[in-house]
């Protein structure tokens, strides 16, 4: 599984990064997890505000932090 | 459905539409989770407006509180100035963290049903002068954080938003905003804030036409203009008023977590201004008769960077000590709209040329409103 995180590094950019790391990590997944913050890259990929989280190549979540129980639904 | 409908509101209408939608696609097996959907509209209504009745009543009492508090229970003498800067720290207090809870979960509710996508399609291929006024309005009500700007940026002049109307979204976003609003109409009264609201706009929509006039597509950082566009995304979710609700309470931890002691800061200077300070302090400094305010207060705000928040209860001590409403106004707008991090973030996507041209026309509007009001007031 791939996951895809994008954010500039404000704070809710580390938060969405954190709770993606604990669902990550208490559903048992291997789970590739990039950061990306490069502008350009984020607008290849339409997304307009952040953060934004992608997994496997489709957009599940933009401009706001998930919560783990989200990510958690999307993942598992 | 019958001690819904009395509301009136829309909230519960849009609530009705979505239950006779979803009774439709429902099995009659699920007769009995429709009753118990239906309780829970019902009961959650009924809490929204005892909430709200709740709401009024304890605001009501936060005057004769601050009276009996500052002048019986500690026996401050009335009119003296410490009993003065007490009762008003009092008062304020609570009334500004009141309205601030009211108003930024309703906004926070009303934000569940913008997003920037939404914003985006509907600004695509509008025609410059209604597109810049959509656009200062969306920028009200889109919820967007400041280190979204570049992102959007791209994404705005990908779909064809012209240049013009998306910096009007640019310079709205942060300038008119609930917190700013509610603070002034708080500390200062519903006029200014009305002022401070139709002007903001003002600047936003005017600035952001007369950018559109240079046709400066071309200032534009070219790797951005060279990126194509991505795809459109459709993310279709369909929010309950659960989640709506949710999302109100989100931004009331969020924005009121964050604002609550710049508030009580800012109340505090504004007590022992108002107790101590003579009246008419700054009014050689910043009054109405020393033209150079003007610009000197922009060009102070530009490089300051404060939040609505931080900003107003400095904007209350100057208007209270006699500095000239234009000019505060000025410097509130040069503060929130026109500051160095801002300008560095858009940096990324405009050349210097256009930044320049950025800072000259918000700049100028921003003067523009500042002598029009010391002029007129």
């Amino acid at each position: 599984m791939n996951i895809k995180i994008c954010g500039p590094g404000c704070k809710k950019c580390e938060q969405a990064t954190e709770a993606v790391r604990e669902a990550v990590a208490e559903a048992g997944l291997e789970a590739e997890i990039e950061k990306i913050s490069d502008f350009a890259e984020m607008a290849k990929l339409g997304v307009l505000s952040t953060p934004a989280v992608i997994i496997d190549g489709q957009v599940k979540c933009v401009g706001k932090a998930p919560s783990k129980k989200e990510i958690l639904s999307w993942i598992v | 459905m019958e001690p819904i409908k009395p509301t009136g509101c829309c909230g519960a209408d849009a609530e009705l539409h979505q239950v006779t939608g979803e009774e439709k696609q429902n099995e009659p097996s699920e007769q009995n989770e429709q009753g118990e959907q239906k309780k829970q509209k019902i009961k959650r209504v009924a809490w929204g407006i005892f909430g709200i009745a709740l709401w009024f009543v304890l605001y009501k009492q936060l005057l004769p509180f601050s009276h009996w508090f500052a002048y019986s229970l500690l026996g401050l003498t009335p009119g003296s100035h410490l009993g003065e800067a007490v009762q008003f720290f009092v008062y304020d207090t609570p009334k500004v963290m009141m309205l601030l809870l009211l108003i930024v979960f309703t906004v926070g509710i009303l934000r569940s049903f913008f997003t920037p996508e939404k914003t985006r399609s509907l600004l695509a291929g509008k025609r410059e002068i209604t597109g810049n006024v959509m656009a200062a309005g969306l920028g009200i009500v889109t919820p967007f954080c400041s280190c979204s700007a570049v992102p959007l940026f791209i994404g705005f002049v990908q779909a064809g938003v012209p240049l013009g109307v998306t910096l009007s979204f640019l310079i709205a976003a942060p300038m008119v905003n609930e917190v700013a609003l509610v603070l002034l109409y708080g500390l200062l009264g519903w006029k200014v804030a009305g002022l401070y609201l139709v002007t903001g706009l003002a600047v936003a929509i005017v600035s952001g036409w007369i950018i559109g006039r240079f046709n400066m597509e071309s200032s534009i950082e070219d790797w951005v203009r060279e990126i194509r566009a991505g795809e459109q995304l459709d993310m279709d979710t369909q929010l309950t008023w659960t989640d709506r609700i949710e999302q109100g309470k989100e931004a009331v931890r969020d924005i009121v977590g964050k604002v609550w002691p710049y508030v009580i800061a800012g109340i505090g200077v504004g007590a022992t201004i108002h107790g101590y300070v003579p009246e008419d302090f700054m009014a050689a400094v910043m009054g109405k008769d020393a033209w150079w305010s003007v610009p000197g207060a922009v060009l102070v705000g530009i490089p300051m960077y404060s939040n609505a928040a931080g900003i107003v209860p400095i904007v209350e001590a100057l208007l209270g000590k006699g500095a000239a409403l234009g000019t505060v106004l000025a410097f509130m707008m040069s503060v929130i709209a026109l500051s160095l991090p801002e300008i560095v973030i858009l940096r990324k996507v405009l050349k210097p040329k256009l930044i320049g041209v950025f800072i000259a026309v918000v700049g100028g509007g921003i003067l523009l409103t500042g002598f029009l009001f010391n002029l007129i007031i």
